[in-house]
């Protein structure tokens, strides 16, 4: 392989974890506190808004339901409004963004769930507030899991970002189309493929290694 | 019905809760019927008391203990903590008023990713307690349940009865007036439970604090309790200090709570042998309840040597409730129906319990 193909490589595997990480960190941004509050908003539950909650999840499912290139394609007109252009790294961060966040709702929703009904009531039978219960109770307590959540984001995120090549994204996507598919160099697609496998790997056995050193329910003395 | 007895060893102080006419009805859902969980109860904590509430699942006692932290509010009548009607507070203080009701769970309820330590810690923490002063109240909590050297320890690696010393702790970490107890030691072992039970009297002495516990098992009152109220179907159906109810329980669900403890249920070998009806050559089988003074009388050789009659002894126990010693007898004895009666009538003007159960032959 030329010195030129190592650097576009390498090039590409920076963008894609460019825009892995800020759509990661936008998803979560919107995500977390979605998830939180799918997790808590039906009747009954700390912050009762059950129409609310059902409105969101239809939301929610409506977005996860679309197809990713199709979703990429369909909200060209807000990318552009958001990110100047349509093509390129930074214009693809944006409907990953919009891909990750209700992802990454549903997986946080389900973490919390998880978390024991009883810590809730001896939180509130102590005089916490929700607020107090989500922060010192419930997010804690889903740690774990939560971290666990994120990991299968990122890993799915890192799967779309290859797809945003497709039309016009940057990344180890694009490369893959633009030199191993089009111009036909196997031993691209070969580095490609490879390049993110081992970047799945390897963020999956980060995350792993976190969650695993952020629970204590298993721990014995 | 709550009636202040100056006699009454429960009944030291004022009334710190106390419920006045209260029902919990949940409403009907879809798949089930309007549940009246709490009906029309009265009851009456004195200050610094002991009061156990016993009844079986279903009963309605987790929903009156979560009255009285209004985790759930009444939906009719008033619940008073320490002069505070709990139903007519605001969320804010009614959290208030939560730091002054401790709790602990059946199921501990710790959080799983916080240590001893920091378990303690958290209700400091949501009251906004400085964190430079939290360390000087946890500590001595810690010293107090005697895990100061599982401190710095993770749920996960203490044994049941350490959860629940951390839970203990923890209640207690707000210095409130009032302990409730959820089933606390029904997920312990008997030996546990009594080390649970023993550090809760401790606690009630040292620091005055009442604590009113719920539970579906008789022998944790008998240990725990000394005032008791039994529940069924929603309803208070006797009260009184542990010594009474279990020296002279009036209802039926009550007398097979103190039956399981005193050994007065009739033993399943015996109930398959029992027989209704007198026939020569069969014996009568009584059940004799000792209690109070009478517990130390000899009862059966005073009867032995005034009918000459013999006693075959069946099933016996001896317990002591409240300190006082408090026996039952299952025997049977060869005696024709006349004597019979005479034995049953001379028993019974002594202040015992006789029951005449059936034949065996």
């Amino acid at each position: 392989m030329s010195p030129e193909l190592i650097n576009m490589i390498l090039w590409s595997t920076l963008d894609t974890l460019t825009m892995v990480a800020l759509a990661g960190i936008f998803g979560t941004l919107a995500g977390l506190p979605l998830g939180i509050f799918l997790a808590t908003s039906r009747a009954g539950e700390l912050f009762p808004a059950p129409n609310v909650n059902r409105l969101l999840g239809l939301v929610v499912n409506a977005t996860r339901s679309t197809p990713f290139i199709i979703l990429v394609v369909a909200i060209v007109p807000l990318t552009r409004l958001i990110a100047g252009t349509s093509i390129g790294t930074s214009a693809a961060v944006v409907p990953l963004t919009i891909a990750a966040t209700p992802f990454i709702a549903r997986v946080i929703e389900g973490a919390i769930r998880e978390v024991d009904q009883g810590l809730v009531e001896a939180a509130r039978a102590f005089g916490a507030s929700p607020l107090q219960i989500v922060w010192k109770v419930l997010l804690p307590e889903a740690m774990p899991a939560v971290t666990l959540a994120l990991t299968l984001a990122t890993v799915s995120l890192i799967g779309y970002s290859a797809m945003v090549g497709a039309v016009g994204g940057g990344g180890l996507g694009d490369l893959g189309i633009r030199y191993g598919y089009q111009r036909f160099m196997p031993e691209v697609m070969a580095t490609v493929v490879a390049v993110l496998i081992c970047l799945v790997q390897g963020v999956q056995s980060l995350g792993d290694f976190i969650s695993r050193r952020l629970d204590k329910r298993t721990r014995h003395s | 019905m709550p009636v202040l007895d100056p006699q009454d060893p429960g009944q030291q102080g004022r009334a710190i809760i106390s419920f006045d006419g209260v029902s919990k009805i949940f409403p009907s859902r879809k798949d089930s019927a309007e549940v009246k969980a709490v009906d029309n109860i009265d009851l009456v904590v004195p200050e610094g008391a002991i009061v156990g509430v016993i009844g079986k699942s279903g009963a309605g006692k987790s929903t009156l203990i979560r009255l009285i932290n209004g985790l759930e509010q009444p939906t009719h009548g008033k619940v008073t903590v320490d002069g505070l009607d709990i139903g007519s507070l605001d969320e804010k203080a009614l959290r208030q008023a939560r730091r002054s009701i401790g709790m602990i769970f059946q199921h501990f309820n710790l959080l799983s990713s916080r240590t001893a330590f920091d378990n303690i810690a958290l209700p400091l923490e949501i009251a906004g307690t400085p964190r430079k002063d939290i360390k000087g109240i946890v500590e001595p909590l810690l010293d107090m349940v005697g895990l100061a050297d599982k401190r710095d320890r993770y749920p996960a690696e203490l044994s049941g009865g350490q959860k629940q010393r951390v839970g203990i702790a923890r209640a207690l970490a707000t210095k409130p007036k009032v302990l409730l107890s959820d089933e606390a030691t029904s997920a312990l072992d008997p030996e546990t439970t009594a080390q649970i039970i023993a550090l809760l009297k401790q606690i009630n002495a040292d620091l005055n604090l009442t604590i009113l516990f719920i539970t579906h098992e008789m022998s944790v009152v008998k240990k725990l309790a000394q005032r008791v109220a039994v529940m069924e179907g929603g309803q208070i159906i006797e009260q009184g200090t542990t010594y009474e109810i279990f020296s002279k329980p009036t209802h039926a669900t009550t007398k097979r709570f103190v039956g399981e403890v005193t050994g007065g249920n009739v033993p399943e070998w015996l109930q398959s042998k029992l027989l209704a009806d007198y026939a020569p050559g069969r014996q009568a089988v009584i059940r004799i309840a000792f209690t109070g003074a009478d517990a130390d009388e000899p009862v059966l050789s005073r009867l032995t040597r005034a009918y000459g009659v013999d006693f075959n002894i069946m099933h016996g126990q001896i317990e002591y409730v409240a300190d006082h010693p408090f026996g039952t007898l299952i025997a049977s004895v060869a005696a024709e129906p006349e004597l019979q009666a005479k034995l049953i009538a001379d028993l019974t003007a002594t202040r015992n319990t006789v029951e005449h159960l059936g034949y065996v032959a």
